[in-house]
């Protein structure tokens, strides 16, 4: 079972307001995205705590219904 | 503390060595894109590291996803603490922060 982009998109926006995030669709397949999230809100923050943050914004579906999200994680300029 | 029996084990694998890969297969048989990653960028970067195939043992496949609150594998642990997974530890190799991470832990093979 696959996401779409936006599902992806909508649900990290849910979790973390006002973030920019940019999915990109990796092989077409609905399993393989890549994700960069700029958040302000990552300020402070080590990577991981970044990451995790994003990860549960997904509710669960990381490592499940989505096989692979290449992650990336910045703070807005 | 550890209500997950696992956690013991856990706790053992990543506190016996300095450097653990949990990954899905072997550095020689990897069964995944991204462990096969990390196993490489860690002999690249020439460190002894011990690795642990969580497809051969369920408990260890699940228990280290709740033991780091991480929901994916593969998982790396330098010195007992959870240090990343494919992304992290691609974006610290590129940055040079993993070469550090390790020279200063005093891991880097001579």
């Amino acid at each position: 079972m696959a996401m779409i982009a936006g599902e992806i998109e909508k649900l990290i926006k849910e979790d973390l307001p006002g973030a920019d995030v940019r999915i990109e669709d990796l092989r077409g397949d609905g399993d393989h995205y890549a994700a960069h999230v700029i958040y302000e809100g990552f300020r402070g923050l080590s990577r991981i705590k970044q990451h995790q943050m994003v990860y549960k914004s997904l509710k669960g579906r990381m490592g499940g219904e989505l096989h692979a999200l290449a992650l990336q994680t910045s703070l807005p300029d | 503390m550890s209500e997950n029996p696992v956690f013991d084990r856990i706790k053992d694998y990543v506190t016996k060595d300095d450097v653990v890969l949990f990954m899905k297969g072997t550095p020689i048989f990897p069964q995944c894109g991204f462990s096969s990653v990390v196993s490489q960028v860690l002999q690249h970067v020439g460190v002894d590291f011990e690795t642990y195939n969580v497809l051969e043992d369920m408990d260890i496949r699940d228990g280290i996803k709740a033991y780091s609150d991480w929901p994916t594998i593969p998982q790396l642990y330098v010195k007992g603490e959870f240090v990343g997974g494919c992304d992290i530890i691609k974006e610290m190799f590129e940055s040079g922060e993993l070469q550090q991470l390790f020279a200063d832990s005093g891991l880097t093979k001579q």
